[in-house]
């Protein structure tokens, strides 16, 4: 009965962040049972990825009601190596809120949101119908906004408000296509609604639907010109938040899109490709030239998060398997860098008190080490090679050239290069120059030692997630291998459909 | 009802939008709550409406037959109710603390956190 493999990563968070609300006086309690929750999730993430490498797509019916009328679970490559991703992230980001997240946010349910945080992100990739896709986003989104606003400053307060009705909407414009698809096919069953939608004569309502999704999850994923929202509330929060709230739910959004795409809507791709390929440019240039503006440390990289989703959306755009195992690797890399760059601004803002530019400086001359932590991610996320981000971006041009999109190539290239200018502006601004007189005095540590032995816990997740983003580029075969896999698995719908529908 | 119900979709989307336009935190609120109303009635309305013949099978039957309402969309508005009721509680909870701290009730002056050069 593999079949439980599918469902443990919804059931052991789930059951954490109940264990978490029985306890809720109980903040060392609490802290013990995110600790063996997170851990039995990347157990169990693990297991099924394994599962899923050696014995294909995996598939749960809940209460054994077969495939179109119940609700059905499916880990697939893609699904359940994200899954991995973000189990991962969710260690480190929880080992990295123990000293970020201040007593009385804890006090206030920090611990089971975030557990709820990473059952709704479960849910979402492995969710087998669009209407518990919907659910599952709910419940991802319902956590992110008690997340955003906890603790009640006023700039977060701000930032949720945006966040909160620009989600909404884009939810209700989901929850719309959902009733056009019901409409056109009657049913809710995503390998079902692949089998049945391209019998449907009328093309028009096909196409409306797929816009419908395409802008609810362009809304979610940060794309242009839908992105406002992003750069104005993920950088309120401590890093902590800002660190798994930036680094996984826009790709959720992509991931989705990616979904959408390949199995549903991949008769719509040739009519929507200028359209995608257009939106992703215009992404890739108006992120990155946001983020040369900005003068706070998370600000910039909230709207480098809009430049990198740009790439992933021109790979979407591509539509070959080469072009989606690069939207794959992207993802994983730019999961893990995003998260690892909020967590480094985490730390500078314990060493230095600040998050703004100018308030910052001397980071390398005090703490050579974090700058060293930094500039790895940094060029991970620019693409110097050999760094996790040089495979994503060789992979998306060499997919590209090869099925001769050459606008877009030259896009994605001086884009890579003006991000350049942007974290060389961080380097420059936080880690060189000399800090401003008289700012952070009271939290300047002045020696580097007694700063990493008394901080330990936020370096710890950093040097982890970095050895690991050196490995994902120093080792980057088997990662890319599995990209290639899942890309191959995605463009296989009959494979899908058959393992889902038994038939 | 099948000619009218596009209309009502029709203008509660448009008024929907036109509040959430607006600068005033009440009218935000009451746009949210028809936006979920509007898209509630839309999937309400791709079943094409039946009336009086529920989905319930004859004792001695198999399976439906004839003409009888579709129950899956109804099933879907009631999860989608109780979703959106509780992200509308929430906002108006977190729209009254907004206007505690900030002191406003205009949208135009939530704008501290896009500023560049921010406090």
């Amino acid at each position: 009965m593999m079949g439980v493999l599918v469902i443990l990563p919804l059931l052991i968070p789930l059951f954490a962040a109940i264990f978490c609300l029985l306890s809720w006086k109980n903040i060392n309690g609490q802290r013990m049972i995110v600790l063996a929750g997170s851990f039995l999730l990347l157990v169990g993430s693990a297991f099924l990825l394994r599962e899923v490498w050696l014995h294909g797509i995996q598939v749960m019916q809940i209460g054994n009601w077969p495939a179109p009328f119940g609700i059905t679970l499916v880990a697939d490559l893609l699904s359940a190596g994200l899954l991995l991703t973000t189990s991962l992230l969710g260690i480190f980001v929880f080992i990295f809120s123990i000293p970020n997240i201040n007593l009385e946010r804890k006090e206030y349910g920090f611990y089971p949101i975030l557990m709820f945080l990473l059952f709704g992100i479960s849910g979402a990739l492995l969710a087998g119908d669009i209407f518990n896709l919907y659910v599952w986003f709910e419940v991802m989104l319902m956590s992110s906004f008690v997340l955003l606003s906890l603790g009640g400053t006023k700039n977060q307060l701000e930032g949720s408000v945006k966040y909160l009705v620009i989600n909404f909407l884009a939810s209700s414009i989901f929850l719309a296509g959902i009733g056009v698809i019901y409409g056109l096919t009657g049913s809710l069953n995503m390998a079902q609604i692949s089998l049945l939608l391209p019998e449907i004569a009328d093309k028009g309502l096909v196409t409306l639907a797929a816009i419908f999704f395409l802008v609810g999850f362009g809304i979610k994923a940060g794309l242009f010109p839908l992105f406002f929202w992003l750069p104005a509330a993920y950088h309120t929060p401590p890093s902590a938040i800002t660190a798994i709230i930036g680094g996984l739910l826009t790709k959720v959004g992509v991931y989705v899109l990616v979904r959408f795409f390949t199995l549903i809507f991949f008769s719509e791709v040739p009519y929507l490709q200028p359209y995608l390929f257009v939106i992703a440019g215009l992404t890739m240039f108006v992120g990155v030239f946001g983020a040369i503006a900005q003068n706070d440390f998370r600000k910039i990289l909230s709207f480098s998060i809009i430049s990198q989703i740009g790439y992933m959306i021109m790979g979407l755009a591509i539509h070959t398997p080469l072009a989606i195992a690069a939207v794959v690797y992207f993802i994983i890399h730019n999961m893990l860098v995003k998260t690892n760059l909020f967590l480094i601004s985490g730390v500078v803002y314990a060493a230095a008190g600040s998050f703004k530019l100018k308030k910052l400086g001397s980071i390398y001359a005090k703490f050579p080490f974090i700058a060293f932590l930094f500039i790895i991610s940094a060029f991970s996320l620019t693409g110097v090679p050999p760094l996790s981000g040089f495979w994503a971006k060789f992979l998306l041009i060499k997919a590209a050239v090869a099925s001769n999109y050459f606008i877009i190539v030259g896009v994605a290239l001086v884009v890579s290069a003006l991000s350049i200018i942007y974290i060389t502006k961080i380097w420059n601004e936080v880690f060189w120059k000399k800090a401003p007189d008289g700012e952070g005095s009271e939290k300047i540590f002045y020696n580097q030692t007694s700063f990493l032995r008394l901080n330990r816990l936020l370096i710890l997740p950093v040097v982890l997630l970095t050895i690991i983003i050196v490995a994902m580029g120093f080792y980057a075969e088997p990662f890319l291998d599995f990209s290639v896999q899942a890309a191959e698995q995605l463009f296989n719908r009959d494979n899908y459909i058959k393992v889902i529908l038994r038939k | 009802m099948d000619e009218i119900l596009p209309f009502v979709v029709g203008i509660l989307y448009a008024a929907s939008l036109y509040l959430m336009l607006q600068r005033n935190f009440v009218k935000l609120i009451i746009g949210l709550i028809m936006m979920g109303h509007s898209t509630n009635l839309f999937l309400f309305s791709v079943s094409r409406l039946t009336r009086g013949a529920p989905a319930l099978v004859d004792g001695d039957a198999e399976k439906l037959t004839g003409i009888f309402a579709d129950p899956v969309p109804q099933a879907l508005i009631l999860t989608a109710i109780v979703i959106g009721f509780g992200i509308q509680a929430f906002a108006i909870v977190l729209i009254k603390r907004n206007y505690d701290v900030a002191g406003t009730d205009d949208m135009d002056k939530l704008n501290t956190t896009d500023k560049i050069n921010a406090a």
